[in-house]
């Protein structure tokens, strides 16, 4: 023990014991970035209304709560429809403009590049109050639609920037072989290039779905009434007032996130 | 700009080639245009439209009503206060609390780093909403931290600790960690370990060596980190509205409030000019300052 | 048999990038059958030619024939050549087979019938029996072979190949490059082969065209480029050589204050570049008819395996300060009478090998 103690830990043959304040502040506050969330899921089943922790006595009340609200279910539904819409606008769109952007000159693309990212850029309430002024005027309020272009406005950018990345790791003269040999453009992306950047595209898609699912603020100012977001729903009951059930609806969502992550470091890892 | 002028077929080939040069170019172009539509329509014009209203006054004229009132009141004034010296506070104690992690992470073997990534990524893709809730439950009077302080004999009464600053700020910290972890984490592991042994070799003590060697390296992750935690921070609405109670009133908030409860899209819109004016402004310097920095490296 | 290859005609090819000509009214022919080498430093325009030819550069101005037929207008998809690229490029995502019978599958060939041409082709290449494997698991060598595969499996009559050897060491590359020339033989399509090793060209084709500047420079027979070079560029860049600085004076040339005689007329006076191959010198003692004979002293010997290599400073007062090189085999008899570094050396050179270019 007194050997690891005193022995050199790194190249910088910094001591294992002069260290140990680093590794406390370390694992401190990784504890402290994984482990608050953990908390709504013993809360979730807690039998009281009233936000004490622990919990005196447990039920599964505020997931029957949730699973028998048509308000809360049909959240969900919306939130779930829009995402995967959004995957369906965000990806195609990020793809297509990635290539162009591959293939153009230094020039077009040091103008295009930052309004492509300028979603990212801009403080997401200004997007969120600018969609709602201009639904409003389109009548689009509290529609499917908005909210998918929306939600696909913050997700684009995303797509890009994975897409970009995988492109530049790729030898585009495959694609040159690939038309040599006698394929045209299109079908040498298609059967070529598509093929190999695969994990990139699920990633991409993926990233935009949990965007869209988990976007608060757009889906505040955009949705509403029928079309309301869970998100929203969420934000509106959080305010106003500390249902329980929002416990029972966090820890679903954390279950989902996780396997979503999980899913998502399993298709990384041939390239990590 | 051609010498020979023996062939006609150049000649007509000439026209021809640059026909089809012009096609490719804009058949690549054209594979953008459905995703620059979608940002032109969606945010570019939209943002035009609010500068444009901000310079509308209440009794529907152009005029500097809107900056006029936000430059006098002192409700405006405290808010922008609030925003900044929140956005500061978050973005220096993500850097305190941060990099120590980071640093630790990057030294590990790829294995073990790409565990803690994932300890640091599962909060990243938690919803915002459920982390904010989590906060909300354990910094209440009976939640989690106060029953144990009381139980441990930290503090003998509960401590207020949601719905005022604190309670946002830690609420704000624990989001925006991640945004500061990963970019600066990307840094330091390209950082070349052989420096340091360089250094030691050279005759500098492990302390030395980190301060001079690998703490310079590290500070364009740190920047990029910094950067994007604080303009995160300023235009930040979920948690500083779910936290502060309504006596934490940021920037965001304000504007929403000025659409939502008042309708007065003059007010908001200017209040959102400058706090989009603010943050392209810090952005702009921080990227004169990186390409400086690089410059000055290479030298 | 005659030859299935089609001549390719190339003319007043011209490529700007802003101000700066990749490629200015480059005009050649590449006749039927023939081997054909773009030899050059790196960016001569020596690929960008090639990439014209393929068509993916396209040229501002000039004309490219397959035969008889305007191509330059064409597609890359729809020139029907088959072309072999720097490192290969082959699909990571396909084995050998898949990889070989793409261009097949492209052309709605039957499953059979791809199936029997690749493995002609594999044949051909010879590596049959490996049509199975994942391209991660081949060699380099491989690999390359499994490039010519693809590229040959629908018959072209025209195959372009962009440096591939450069890739592989030296042993492979020099039998490759003996194999490779003897598909061309046996396949009968037109070659056009790009290289900036000037040894690779010299085996391989039947003519080089040295490109440099984005110009053509010399299009001839290995052998004549060799003996011949336009200009002191060539005869620099094609084997090795000393260049040693001439004037021309009333018709006769002077090394310094030596008289050197040269095999061809002297039109013009100026300042010329007699070139020296050193492996035309030999040891003399006293002068005789038709020999130019320099003298100096050995600054350098190295011992290269196969042969000696000297380097003689010659004497300042008769022919100004410059070096020579000097080649002597191993083996040969002048061995045991290899000068020693620092005595003094008079090389002769015979006239017939004596040539000046600008």
């Amino acid at each position: 023990m007194m050997s690891i103690w005193n022995g050199s830990v790194s190249e910088t043959q910094i001591k294992f014991k002069n260290r140990i304040w680093l590794y406390a502040v370390s694992i401190i506050v990784l504890f402290l970035l994984i482990v608050p969330s953990l908390v709504v899921i013993p809360m979730s089943f807690s039998a009281s209304q009233y936000l004490e922790f622990p919990p005196k006595d447990y039920s599964t009340r505020w997931y029957e709560n949730y699973f028998y609200s048509i308000d809360w279910l049909q959240a969900t539904w919306t939130s779930v429809k829009v995402g995967v819409l959004t995957i369906f606008v965000a990806t195609p769109l990020g793809i297509m403009a990635a290539y162009g952007l591959v293939n153009s000159n230094a020039k077009t693309r040091s103008i295009l590049f930052p309004i492509m990212i300028s979603p990212m850029m801009v403080p997401v309430i200004l997007v969120a109050i600018g969609l709602f002024y201009f639904f409003v005027q389109f009548k689009m309020v509290n529609s499917i639609l908005g909210l998918v272009l929306g939600h696909s406005l913050i997700a684009m950018p995303l797509v890009l920037i994975i897409v970009l990345s995988a492109l530049s790791n790729y030898d585009m003269n495959q694609e040159k072989v690939a038309r040599s040999l006698g394929a045209s453009r299109l079908r040498a992306f298609f059967e070529i290039t598509l093929p190999q950047i695969k994990f990139s595209i699920v990633s991409a898609s993926l990233i935009s779905f949990l965007t869209s699912f988990d976007e608060v603020i757009i889906s505040l100012f955009v949705s509403g009434g029928d079309n309301s977001t869970i998100t929203r729903s969420m934000f509106l009951a959080l305010r106003d007032q500390i249902d329980p059930t929002i416990a029972a609806i966090s820890t679903i969502l954390i279950v989902i996130s996780s396997v979503f992550l999980i899913f998502m470091q399993l298709l990384g890892s041939p390239k990590d | 700009m051609n010498s020979t002028q023996n062939s006609i077929q150049g000649r007509i080939n000439e026209v021809k080639l640059n026909q089809l040069d012009r096609q490719e170019r804009y058949t690549l172009f054209g594979l953008t245009m459905p995703y620059l539509a979608l940002v032109f329509g969606l945010i570019i014009f939209p943002i035009g439209w609010l500068f444009y209203m901000s310079f509308i006054g209440r009794d529907e004229t152009l005029s500097l009503d809107n900056y006029r009132r936000i430059w006098e009141s002192k409700a405006y004034l405290r808010i922008f206060k609030t925003t900044f010296q929140i956005s500061i506070l978050t973005t220096l104690l993500c850097a305190v609390l941060g990099y120590p992690l980071t640093y630790f992470m990057s030294q590990l073997s790829k294995r073990w780093a790409n565990i803690c990534l994932i300890g640091v990524l599962i909060p990243f893709w938690t919803s915002l909403l459920v982390r904010t809730y989590a906060w909300l439950v354990l910094l209440q009077k009976k939640g989690l931290i106060n029953t144990l302080a009381v139980d441990w004999g930290l503090w003998s009464e509960p401590i207020k600790f949601v719905h005022n600053t604190s309670g946002t700020l830690i609420g704000m910290v624990h989001i925006m960690l991640p945004f500061l972890i990963l970019p600066l984490y990307a840094n330091m592991r390209t950082i070349d370990k052989d420096c340091l042994k360089a250094a030691a070799n050279l005759g500098a003590t492990p302390t030395r060596a980190f301060w001079t060697v690998f703490f310079p390296l590290s500070l364009p992750g740190l920047f990029a980190g910094l950067l994007i935690v604080f303009v995160l921070c300023l235009g930040f609405y979920v948690t500083p509205a779910l936290l502060g109670g309504g006596k934490v009133i940021m920037v965001a908030m304000k504007i929403s409030d000025n659409i939502e409860l008042y309708y007065s899209w003059g007010a908001a819109s200017a209040l959102g000019v400058v706090l989009l004016v603010v943050t392209m402004i810090i952005l702009f310097v921080a990227s004169k300052l990186v390409s400086i920095d690089q410059v000055g490296n290479r030298n | 048999m005659p030859s299935d290859g089609l001549s390719i005609s190339i003319e007043d090819i011209t490529k700007k990038y802003g101000d700066f000509f990749a490629l200015k009214d480059v005009s050649l022919e590449v006749r039927s059958g023939e081997f054909l080498t773009l030899l050059g430093p790196s960016g001569s325009g020596k690929t960008t030619l090639l990439m014209v030819l393929a068509g993916f550069t396209r040229p501002d101005y000039g004309s490219v024939k397959f035969g008889t037929e305007e191509v330059i207008l064409k597609p890359p998809h729809l020139r029907d050549i088959g072309m072999v690229f720097q490192n290969y490029a082959l699909f990571p995502h396909m084995n050998v087979e898949q990889n070989v019978g793409y261009p097949q599958k492209l052309r709605g060939v039957s499953k059979e019938k791809i199936k029997e041409t690749v493995n002609n082709a594999l044949k051909t290449v010879k590596l049959d029996g490996l049509g199975h494997r994942g391209v991660a698991e081949l060699s380099g060598g491989q690999r390359q072979r499994v490039a010519l595969a693809r590229a040959i499996v629908f018959q072209p009559k025209i195959l372009l190949m962009d440096e591939p050897l450069s890739a592989l060491d030296k042993k492979l590359r020099e039998e490759m490059q003996i194999e490779l020339r003897q598909l061309h033989d046996s396949l009968n399509m037109t070659t056009v082969y790009v290289t900036h090793d000037q040894k690779e060209a010299l085996t391989m084709s039947d003519r080089i065209a040295v490109i440099n500047d984005g110009g053509l420079m010399q299009l001839d027979t290995p052998n004549v480029i060799y003996r011949s070079p336009n200009n002191a560029f060539i005869a620099d860049f094609i084997g090795e050589s000393s260049l040693l600085s001439v004037r021309v004076s009333k018709k006769t040339a002077y090394l310094g204050k030596a008289k050197i005689l040269v095999e061809h007329s002297l039109e013009k006076d100026g300042d010329f570049s007699l070139v020296v191959r050193p492996e035309k010198l030999f040891l003399i003692d006293d002068k005789s008819v038709d020999i130019n004979s320099f003298t100096g002293t050995v600054d350098d010997s190295i011992y290269q395996g196969e042969s000696q290599l000297l380097i003689i400073r010659l004497n300042p007062a008769f022919h100004g300060d410059q070096l020579l090189r000097m080649r002597i085999p191993n083996g040969s008899a002048a061995l045991s009478e290899l000068p020693l570094i620092g005595s003094k050396v008079t090389v002769g050179l015979k006239k017939s090998d004596s040539y000046l270019v600008e």
